[in-house]
């Protein structure tokens, strides 16, 4: 893949290629048998109830945050480097929701000898509902 | 207690579970009412006068790093069974798992995803299941002033990649707190940083945490 993104080619107010996923226990499970994050409400609809979530069990935030880095990379190339990511978990990931992370370009800057490109950031659900807004910051060669 | 830093690392989910999470209040947003900075620093809460959030032991705490705890050494087959599972039902790259391609990349080897975490998986003594440990939350009131609490979200800043063989070290501070009037009340914001370095001394991650008190 190397690098799929030059500085020269990004222009702030650019998307970042949708990247989505539905998330079940299926995706859970594995990722609570990577990361050993075995806890009910993640596990169990009763326990997911009981901590106030009516649908039951619902997805790790760390989940999301994996998706969010898999969405810049696949972006930008296996070459490129993630150097920032910030947000807020604000809504709950629920059982075969639909996540798809979106991103705006908002700043392009050279500094420190990186090419840097910053973008506003977020996983919407399939009802369009922002679940994780934030911001990234990954750099990219210069074709220069 | 290598295990620690993986705490940390999974407390936004934790955290994520308790807040009443269909949608949390913008309170960074919320008006500020009522705030007069206290010169010369914090006044203390005491039982009678709640003035304050924060607590000597914060304030003893504050900007002193807590002890080192290495991780396990990274292996290729964590990293590619990692990959596997937050691209799941799809191929992850080859730069996870496919070490010819790796070699030819400017990286020379297979890399870890950056939100990877070396500290899963840790030898801990017998504990009690997550289960009883959540139905004890559950049952303590967490309804007096400074009890409730939210996960404000991270930043986290990312230098060199993970590498198969490397042995990561985690510490975590106090960095520094505000405190303001918000629509919630007296609020506190604390900000924890949590520092892996590799076994060379490279930075990896610097993550900052802001929790929320109020």
């Amino acid at each position: 893949m190397a690098y799929n993104v030059y500085f020269e080619d990004v222009n702030v107010g650019d998307k970042l290629p949708e990247w989505s996923r539905k998330t079940d226990f299926m995706s859970w499970n594995r990722y609570a048998a990577v990361n050993d994050e075995f806890v009910y409400i993640h596990m169990d609809d009763e326990a997911g109830r009981a901590a106030l979530n009516e649908q039951g069990a619902f997805g790790m935030g760390n989940l999301r945050y994996a998706y969010i880095v898999n969405a810049l990379l696949d972006w930008v190339g296996d070459e490129a480097e993630v150097r920032e990511i910030g947000c807020q978990f604000r809504a709950i990931n629920q059982k075969n929701d639909v996540l798809t992370v979106v991103g705006t370009v908002t700043e392009k800057d050279a500094a420190d000898g990186e090419h840097r490109i910053r973008l506003d950031i977020d996983v919407v659900n399939q009802k369009g509902e922002p679940t994780c807004p934030g911001h990234a910051v990954i750099v990219v060669p210069s074709r220069t | 207690m290598a295990h620690r830093a993986q705490s940390t690392n999974r407390s936004g989910c934790r955290a994520d579970a308790r807040t009443l999470p269909k949608q949390e209040p913008n309170i960074q947003d919320a008006p500020i009412r009522n705030f007069e900075p206290i010169v010369g620093g914090y006044r203390l809460s005491t039982e009678s006068e709640q003035s304050t959030l924060v607590t000597q032991d914060m304030v003893d705490r504050q900007g002193v790093w807590g002890s080192e705890r290495p991780s396990p050494p990274v292996s290729e087959s964590d990293i590619r069974k990692w990959a596997i599972a937050v691209y799941w039902p799809k191929q992850p790259p080859r730069i996870y798992w496919d070490a010819d391609y790796a070699k030819s990349s400017r990286w020379g080897t297979i890399i870890a995803p950056p939100d990877f975490n070396p500290f899963a998986w840790p030898i801990v003594p017998d504990r009690p299941s997550s289960k009883e440990r959540s139905e004890a939350a559950t049952n303590t009131p967490r309804s007096g002033r400074g009890q409730r609490g939210m996960n404000g979200g991270q930043v986290d800043t990312y230098g060199v990649p993970m590498r198969p063989g490397d042995i990561i070290t985690a510490r975590n501070r106090l960095r520094d707190w505000n405190e303001r009037e918000t629509r919630l009340g007296l609020t506190l914001f604390t900000f924890h940083e949590t520092e892996w370095r590799n076994q060379t001394g490279e930075l990896v991650k610097l993550r900052v945490s802001t929790g929320i008190r109020y």
